[in-house]
């Protein structure tokens, strides 16, 4: 048997095992911690800081999904702090992106009470969708940089390393080498990501059309036809040597 | 690629077979060297890098495109970096970047039709004591006059070393009396005293013994004492180690750093050596800040000359001990001043910081146990090990032995280093450096991440606790003093747009949060506020402060709140 830990979430004192995260710990005791970047099949990086919780003497609030329980730890999982924080980020989150396909994200904004007006005016990040391929279509206005295509892409799925990043702080994004079109990248066309997206970035081509009201024979063509024979060779691939 | 390609690559061939063994980690130093060679990077030319150092091109991308410094448009084979921080934003800089673009009849970021020249706005070069400062080519130029750019762009006078003043000043006292790349006149001074004196009587547990005694802290920041960050990695599992010093130096504000790399490199390879004696190491990398390229030099000359004549490489002073140093240049980011992400850049990543734990002493550089210091702390242990604890504590307080690198600038006469012990009070700072130049309205202390002291703390002790008690950061040694006659809403408006800039990414109450401040306080400052931009800014701040993943988000709200608390009508609406 593993080692085991004692510690209260929100006054309800629970035995785990060692080394889980309380994000883990909070589920056993029924008590929900909202997540937006977390992910069970991927690398948990900490990026969105939703979950995060105040633990009695520690300094700052701390990241639920990758914080590992402590022996003792008194933590509360919805304090006048920890709120506040969650607020703040849901607000800045939904001023700068598009969250219309994002239900969970949507009812978190109404469950925290969030204004995201109060942002009004600022800055959005609304580059043009980019449909350069059969597969899928990228419509990064509504991405949150979750990293989980990145993820699945690389090293923790698919070994492809067709996407990274551009820019940096507010003005991150993915992207390809070069922003070439996805047909001459190292993409397989395996369709991991848009399976991981939680917020309609990326969306099935197929799925796409027929949401614009396209016929389901035409929907056939593009995805089938259009791009049969497209698949780029002449790509930057490390294996091929250019 | 075809065949006349590959022969225009051919300049590559030799970059690429220096650093192929060495595999990603080599992928910051060859970008560097391939675009000095063409002032930008091409998808061929990224393409044969890739191959070379086995690195997937998306994420090559994502490097050339975290670092400012690397291009992956047409940029001019001559940059003009002009500084828009505070301080030369108070002395000028603005108006001598649009000077610049006038000059060229080009834009920021924009490349003169001849391809040879580009002006970009930069965020503080380290020449602070110089305002306004720009960086030509590879050239420092400070006191430069604004609306003159043909003459110190086209004729760059270097700056020299700058002033160094102080009391007696242990860690400083060589700047500016030796010449750096002379290893007999620094030796003359008592140099490599400490590092023969740990080879020849101290065993490793010894010299950590001495440090820890000494009660050294770390001078980058976070005041971490020195000799259990040792302890612990000299004890942590594993038979590869590194000291890693860090010479990002990248807070505005702070140059101390330059000082002593500059004016007594051996100082800082010495202060290395003895880290790796103590920790078990036999590698350290100095990771010096890209836009230090004269202090790279002087640093690289020094490692050779040391090499040399066996005060690094093998059987060092002739005792059995082997230590190499390899330089490691920035490339424009801030944020690969914060350890974590400074190990990800020197391993050919984007600066991203990691997760905590684990801690550097355990997981660190290439996810070996690791010691980093900043250089002054590195400079500090060799003084301490060369004259002994007793010695060092013998200035300062007791709970902050020592003396400490300030930094002087803004609005005072002399700016400068100045060295005194620590417990100096912050009036006495302000007067060795000629006092105020007009009436004191507030000093800026830790830099971008600092917080603001008024004229009522003249008394205040420069140490530790003196400052935890008037809750005021100690941070790099940042002493910025600001007049009545400034605007303090656009010294915040100018630190609000360096950690927009300097943000990351990875974390989202950072990557928000520090654009929506800065668009808070440039709506206040045009005039154009609303009723709820105090409390905005206080959520936001708060935000950043509580949940953000590392340092630069931790801090990145500390001085508009501190503006907040000490002059609450200062961003009121309408004002
Ligand atoms: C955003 C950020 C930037 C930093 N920049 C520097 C720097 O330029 N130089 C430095 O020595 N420490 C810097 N630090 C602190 C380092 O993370 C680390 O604490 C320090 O190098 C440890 O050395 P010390 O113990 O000798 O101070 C920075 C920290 C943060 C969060
Ligand atoms: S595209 Fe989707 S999966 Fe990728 S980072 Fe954005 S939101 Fe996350
Ligand atoms: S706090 Fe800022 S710099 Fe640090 S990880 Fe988060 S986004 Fe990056
Ligand atoms: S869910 Fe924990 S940081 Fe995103
Ligand atoms: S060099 Fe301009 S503010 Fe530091």
């Amino acid at each position: 048997m593993a080692d085991e830990v004692e510690l209260t979430i929100d006054g309800q004192t629970i035995r785990v095992e060692a080394g889980i995260t309380i994000l883990a710990a909070a589920e056993q005791a029924g008590i929900k911690i909202p997540v937006i970047c977390y992910f069970g099949h991927t690398t948990a990086n900490g990026l969105c800081r939703m979950c995060v919780v105040e633990t009695k003497g520690a300094r700052g609030l701390q990241p639920a999904c990758v914080t590992a329980v402590k022996q003792g730890a008194e933590i509360q999982t919805h304090s006048p702090d920890v709120v506040r924080a969650r607020r703040t980020i849901l607000e800045m989150l939904a001023a700068t992106v598009d969250l219309s396909e994002a239900p969970e994200i949507q009812s978190m904004l109404e469950e925290y009470g969030a204004k995201p007006e109060r942002f009004a005016g600022g800055e959005r990040r609304q580059p043009p969708m980019l449909d350069d391929n059969p597969v899928y279509i990228r419509d990064y206005a509504k991405c949150v940089l979750c990293w989980r295509c990145v993820q699945v892409c690389a090293d923790d799925a698919q070994y492809a390393y067709a996407i990274n990043f551009s820019g940096r702080g507010f003005k991150s994004s993915i992207a390809t080498f070069f922003d070439k079109p996805m047909p001459e990248t190292t993409c397989v066309f395996c369709g991991q990501c848009v399976g991981v997206c939680p917020t309609g970035a990326l969306k099935a081509k197929r799925e796409f059309l027929i949401e614009q009201g396209v016929s389901l024979v035409d929907v056939f063509y593009e995805t089938r036809m259009r791009g049969a024979g497209k698949r780029s060779t002449g790509g930057p691939r490390l294996d091929k040597g250019g | 690629m075809d065949q006349s390609e590959q022969h225009e690559l051919g300049f590559l061939d030799p970059i690429l077979a220096e650093h192929a063994a060495g595999g990603r980690s080599g992928l910051v130093p060859v970008l560097l060297r391939a675009q000095s060679q063409t002032g930008y990077l091409t998808p061929p030319m990224v393409e044969a890098i890739g191959r070379a150092l086995r690195v997937p091109l998306s994420e090559i991308h994502g490097v050339i495109e975290f670092y400012t410094m690397l291009y992956n448009q047409p940029a001019g084979r001559q940059v003009v970096r002009v500084c828009t921080s505070p301080i030369c934003d108070q002395a000028g800089g603005h108006a001598a970047l649009r000077a610049a673009c006038r000059h060229f009849g080009t834009e920021p970021g924009e490349v003169t039709p001849d391809g040879e020249w580009m002006v970009e706005e930069s965020p503080c070069l380290g020449l602070c004591d110089h305002a306004p400062a720009a960086l030509v080519g590879e050239t420092p130029v400070g006191g430069i006059d604004p609306p003159s750019p043909a003459r110190w762009i086209r004729e760059p006078e270097p700056i020299g070393l700058g002033l160094v003043g102080g009391m007696a000043r242990p860690l400083s006292g060589r700047c500016g009396i030796i010449d750096p790349a002379d290893l007999a006149g620094f030796e003359a001074h008592g140099g490599f005293g400490g590092l023969r004196r740990a080879l020849e009587s101290l065993t490793p547990a010894q010299v950590i013994a001495e440090i820890k005694t000494a009660g050294l802290s770390g001078r980058g920041g976070a005041a971490f004492p020195t000799g259990t960050k040792w302890e612990m990695t000299a004890g942590a599992p594993g038979d590869t180690r590194y000291v890693v010093c860090n010479a990002d130096e990248s807070e505005p504000g702070t140059f101390k750093d330059r000082i002593l790399l500059e004016g007594d490199p051996f100082f800082v390879l010495e202060g290395m050596a003895i880290a790796g004696y103590a920790i078990g190491a036999r590698k350290g990398f100095i990771y010096i800040r890209g836009e230090y390229p004269r202090a790279q030099r002087i640093v690289a000359q020094a490692i050779k000359v040391a090499v040399e004549n066996g005060r690094l490489g093998e059987g060092i002073l002739g005792m059995d001990f082997a230590f190499d140093i390899e330089i490691r240049s920035g490339a424009g980011a801030y944020i690969c001043g914060e350890e974590t992400a400074l190990f990800e850049a020197i391993e050919g990543k984007r600066g991203f910081p990691r997760l905590k734990p684990p801690y550097p002493t355990t997981h660190g550089l290439f996810g070996k146990p690791t010691t980093i210091n900043n250089v002054e702390t590195l400079c500090a242990a060799a003084w301490i090990v060369t004259f002994g604890a007793e010695a060092y504590r013998s200035v300062g307080t007791p709970d902050s032995p020592g003396s400490k690198l300030f930094c002087l600038s803004g609005d005072v006469n002399r700016p400068g280093v100045y060295e005194v012990p620590y417990g100096t009070p912050l009036g006495d700072l302000l007067a060795m450096a000629g006092g105020v130049n007009g009436e004191l309205q507030a000093v800026l202390l830790g830099g971008a991440a600092g917080a603001f002291a008024g004229p009522d703390h003249l008394d205040l002790p420069m140490s530790f606790e003196g400052l935890r008690a008037a809750n005021l950061p100690l941070g790099s040694g940042v002493v910025m003093a600001i007049n009545q006659k400034r605007d303090m809403r656009r010294t915040l408006l100018s630190l609000a747009h360096f950690f927009a800039h300097e943000s990351c990414g990875k974390c989202y109450p950072c990557q928000l949060g520090t654009q929506r401040q800065l668009e808070v306080l440039e709506r206040v400052v045009s005039g154009q506020g609303r009723a709820d931009d105090l409390q905005i800014l206080q959520d936001v701040g708060f935000t950043m402060t509580n949940a953000s993943l590392c340092g630069l988000g931790m801090t990145a709200g500390t001085a508009v709140l501190s503006a907040i608390e000490r002059w609450p009508e200062l961003l009121q609406n309408g004002r």
